[in-house]
């Protein structure tokens, strides 16, 4: 009987393509995700179940574990007129070169009368070792602030200045700091604002789920 | 694909003193690749966190005391927010001789029924839940709070914040002395 001779396969797969497709996933990933700004207050905002995406360009209110208030001007093109106005407001008599330097950092988180010596220390001050912005009812320096921020954006839509207050805390920041900041904002006239939180799903079963639904039919 | 051409042109004829020279084939071996492909691939996938950052709409009303809303005690639930995420609550008005009774405390975890339950057995129009936080309640429950009633799909302006009065401080404190919360 002759025998059947089997012809001899190779088990080595041509693993090219496989390298492709991890690469290609790989480069969609790294550019798909959006490179967050490296957070210099580490804060853990609370969950809610808003969908709505937080701005990019806001002028952000920080408040830490700790109770202190910083402030985050992300308009550009308003930031040189809040802070000058501050300036001109409260009179600091601020030298331009401090005016410069302040315009340059990226958190507003002094109280007045340490805000010139801290411009003119050597070393810049990280966020993290500032005092904050006081918030007192006796001294309420975050109002003057949020003040110069509306003289800065008066004459202009008043709805996109809403839409760019953005309240962002820590989860376990103490009430009383959220009300100061509420206080804050409501010396200036200003009743609508936004607070930053993380997203989260809508619990299943719940009135909100039934009613989402509802309105997808 | 991946291959070279490796043999020689076939055109020209090697002599007999010609040595042929080993076909080294030049196929590398792609599975290492793959493999710190795939690596890297779940690394950025689980270290990159999806979530996005939302924002919640925050209205709060004007301080003007002309415009204070009358409550009906039938329809009021008030819900206290206090120290290690304890929720405290009572309907309508607290009445000095039921008082122990009235002032009842939950958690986050059984607030959202006892909102539901209230929000069904009460007439739309006369609903109203009175939030108070605590001093060492945190913006976390406040937030959260206000999720819930959202989650619970309680119309805006049938909730409120409101200030704590010194009855309600002081109940508190009590409760959690005998619940013994610190």
């Amino acid at each position: 009987m002759p025998k059947v001779k089997l012809p001899r396969k190779s088990t080595i797969v041509d693993m090219t393509a496989m390298c492709d497709v991890a690469f290609l996933l790989l480069t969609f990933f790294i550019l798909a995700t959006k490179q967050k700004p490296p957070e210099v207050l580490s804060v853990k905002t609370p969950t809610s179940v808003s969908s709505k995406a937080a701005p990019e360009k806001s002028l952000l209110i920080t408040m830490t574990k700790e109770g202190k208030v910083f402030l985050m001007l992300g308009d550009e093109t308003k930031k040189d007129a809040i802070i000058d106005d501050f300036n001109t407001t409260r009179g600091l008599q601020l030298t331009s070169a401090e005016l410069n330097k302040l315009k340059k950092s990226e958190f507003i988180g002094h109280p007045v009368n340490k805000l010139k010596s801290a411009l003119n220390a050597a070393q810049e001050i990280p966020p993290s070792m500032m005092d904050g912005i006081p918030t007192d009812s006796t001294n309420n320096e975050l109002a003057y602030w949020i003040r110069s921020i509306t003289n800065a954006y008066k004459g202009e839509d008043q709805r996109s200045l809403q839409e760019m207050i953005l309240v962002k805390g820590d989860g376990e920041a103490e009430y009383p700091v959220f009300k100061k900041v509420k206080e804050a904002l409501k010396a200036n006239e200003i009743f609508k604002f936004r607070i930053v939180t993380e997203g989260e799903a809508v619990p299943i079963g719940s009135e909100l789920y039934k009613t989402g639904k509802d309105e997808k039919h | 694909m991946a291959e070279m051409d490796t043999s020689s042109g076939g055109g020209h004829k090697k002599g007999p003193g010609v040595k042929k020279s080993k076909k080294l084939s030049t196929r590398v071996d792609l599975t290492p690749m793959v493999d710190l492909g795939f690596l890297l691939l779940t690394f950025f996938v689980f270290t990159t966190t999806m979530s996005q950052s939302t924002a919640m709409n925050m209205n709060e009303p004007k301080d003007d005391p002309a415009a204070q809303m009358k409550v009906k005690n039938s329809g009021a639930m008030t819900i206290l927010l206090g120290k290690g995420n304890q929720v405290y609550y009572y309907y309508g008005q607290l009445m000095p001789e039921t008082i122990s009774e009235d002032f009842k405390s939950t958690n986050f975890a059984g607030i959202r029924k006892l909102i539901l339950e209230k929000k069904n057995a009460t007439p739309i129009d006369d609903l109203m839940y009175i939030i108070k936080s605590d001093e060492k309640s945190t913006f976390k429950n406040a937030i959260d709070i206000l999720d819930e009633m959202t989650i619970c799909a309680v119309p805006p302006g049938h909730y409120a914040e409101v200030d704590m009065v010194e009855v309600e401080k002081m109940l508190i404190q009590k409760t959690e002395e005998a619940n013994g919360i610190k």
